[in-house]
């Protein structure tokens, strides 16, 4: 047992370094190259341009790319676990286009004027919204088939996004290009509180999930037999669901849709290191934000001076890894 | 007389569609007790308002004087274990998988097996024979090796009552003996209980110390293997014609089946 253990620290360091070194590329690659020997004289020298960049432009971003990447990677693991089903993630079950939805309810409106905790809020509450709605159909009408529960949460994503082109087509331009922003996913976000938000509220999310690592891991042997070893499975999931929908309507209220963190991290995460949720929880998260990371200073660099969606970049490896996932073995395709 | 688990008045099940009905009866600590009758008799649902998956509709059943609908979940997983017909568990070692039945123990933020749980998932492993495999995949393991560690795994929850919903379906007739002699073993060695749902009629009358039948709901029959297992009995629930006779090596009840063609010709 110690041997296991002892290969979990190992992970965890490798990811840390994996971190380390994913940060150190964000922040020196840009406009403005800044090498790693250079960064002590910039931290020094607040006069320089560089020191702007890094603490107004770069780390702000880099906060908020390790913010949501690890929260969409933290909520597809939970979700996984919940479903038994590697295969489902906030935007394959449709939540994020829920989130989206709020948050585009809430700048047609005009809501987002009074606070900027309104964009946050009207996300979350669009993710809630979206899982109830997912949650109701799948697991309260009694174990649908994972193709149906996949089906629902496209056909909720559609009529998401056929919400959305309506709020579009009546709204002003420039609503219009606020709302575009959402649908493409982008960390270009400015405000700092709400960059405050993200970080801290996906740290917690983070710690919330470490309560449940023992009940995921009872989930794996099915709902039934978890409540045989006596867990509450009914007060739990919902719980479970409810810490997913909080780091999905966080993540997506910032950054918008950015599909496929959720399913590709825990993917690899499970490949590498095994399906116990104590490591699990803690690798996704770490794993999500150095993707989100790496991908977003590919986004930003790759057809300078312009900028990619960052949606654009994991939905491109999501999707070839959703595909991937889905036409290996038939054993694979259940989770336990 | 404190009764070890006695069930009275019980009922439960799905209204409207379908309960059971008047159910009866006690276990003695260290019994081995088989459940028979035809499909869609109640087995399965009697299982699921014993180990509190369905709430009683009426009625009540104690273990050691205790009511078991009114302890807690965590409580009733240290007191019950159940051993499921399948055991559909992925990529999950034999080791892992058998320290699950630790989690009824598990205080609240505990994150990490203590040496005890090691020891006792260790000792039942070895017990149950699965010790070799223990580094092994779960669905590596043939039909017979998980339904082993299925049982090492509930061992491991420490129970009074160890409930099996047929263990032996599916098993040819080596893994079945093996695994019902193992039981028998375990019953004698550990003092332990064991309520066993079983197809088999011959199987249930060679092993169980007590059998109950059901049928549609109701227990038809209590009592043990040679009271229970009579031809009448037998055609009355399942609607078969049955001819009994005694195991001249065990002394226990066997069922002969008799085919359509050769009951034209008696």
């Amino acid at each position: 047992m110690p041997k296991k253990y002892l290969k979990w620290i190992l992970f965890l360091v490798a990811l840390f370094v994996l971190l380390l070194i994913s940060i150190v590329i964000s922040l020196s690659s840009g406009e403005v190259k800044i090498s790693l020997a250079q960064l002590p004289e910039i931290l020094s020298n607040k006069d320089s341009i560089e020191f702007t960049v890094l603490t107004k432009i770069r780390i702000p971003r880099l906060l908020l790319a390790i913010s949501v990447g690890g929260a969409l990677s933290l909520s597809g693991a939970i979700l996984q676990g919940i479903y038994r089903n590697p295969l489902v993630e906030p935007y394959t079950l449709g939540i994020s286009g829920g989130a989206a939805l709020g948050v585009a309810i809430a700048i047609v409106f005009g809501f987002q004027a009074a606070s900027y905790a309104v964009l946050p809020l009207f996300g979350f509450t669009g993710a809630i919204i979206t899982l109830f709605i997912v949650y109701f159909l799948s697991i309260k009408k009694g174990g649908l088939s994972i193709n149906s529960m996949l089906l629902i949460g496209v056909m909720v994503s559609f009529v998401a996004s056929s919400a959305m082109m309506f709020l579009m087509s009546i709204s002003t331009p420039d609503n219009l290009q606020s709302i575009v922003f959402w649908v493409m996913g982008s960390l270009d976000e400015s405000n700092v509180l709400l960059i405050r938000i993200a970080f801290y509220s996906s740290i917690a999310g983070l710690f919330l999930a470490y309560f449940f690592a023992q009940t995921l891991n009872a989930l794996r042997l099915g709902e039934m037999r978890a409540k045989h070893l006596g867990i509450n499975t009914k007060v739990t999931i919902k719980l479970l669901f409810f810490v997913a929908s909080l780091l999905t309507g966080i993540a997506v209220s910032v950054a918008g849709v950015i599909g496929f963190v959720g399913l590709v991290i825990p993917h690899l995460v499970r490949l590498i290191i095994g399906n116990d949720y104590r490591i699990i929880i803690g690798s996704s998260f770490l794993g999500g934000a150095i993707f989100l990371i790496l991908s977003d200073t590919v986004a930003r660099t790759i057809i300078s001076p312009n900028e990619l969606p960052i949606g654009v970049i994991t939905g491109f490896v999501g999707g070839l890894v959703f595909i991937i996932v889905l036409s290996r073995s038939k054993s694979h395709f259940k989770l336990n | 007389m404190n009764q070890f688990f006695k069930i009275k008045d019980f009922s439960c099940g799905y209204p409207g569609k379908f309960t059971l009905e008047e159910i009866n009866f006690e276990i003695k600590k260290g019994d081995f007790v088989g459940i028979i009758g035809p499909n869609g008799s109640g087995k399965t649902t009697l299982f699921k308002g014993i180990s509190g998956e369905l709430s009683a509709l009426s009625g009540n059943s104690r273990l050691n004087g205790e009511f078991i609908q009114q302890m807690s979940l965590k409580q009733r997983a240290q007191n019950l274990a159940v051993v499921t017909q399948n055991i559909e568990v992925g990529s999950m070692t034999v080791e892992e998988y058998v320290l699950m039945g630790r989690i009824p123990y598990r205080k609240q933020f505990q994150f990490f097996e203590t040496k005890k749980d090691i020891a006792i998932a260790d000792k039942y492993m070895e017990l149950t024979g699965v010790t070799a495999l223990k580094d092994k995949f779960m669905n590596a393991l043939s039909g017979g090796e998980q339904q082993l560690a299925g049982i090492a795994r509930a061992l491991t929850q420490e129970p009074e009552l160890l409930l099996l919903d047929e263990p032996t379906s599916h098993l040819d007739i080596t893994h079945q003996v093996q695994i019902l002699n193992l039981i028998r073993r375990l019953s004698e060695q550990l003092g332990l209980t064991v309520l066993m749902i079983i197809h088999d009629l011959n199987l249930a009358g060679e092993y169980c110390d007590s059998l109950l039948m059901m049928q549609k709901g109701r227990i038809h029959k209590k009592g043990t293997p040679h009271e229970v297992l009579n031809y009448a009995d037998i055609e009355a629930v399942y609607d078969t014609v049955v001819i009994t006779r005694t195991n001249p090596v065990s002394g226990k009840p066997v069922v002969f089946l008799v085919s359509e063609k050769a009951l034209k010709k008696v």
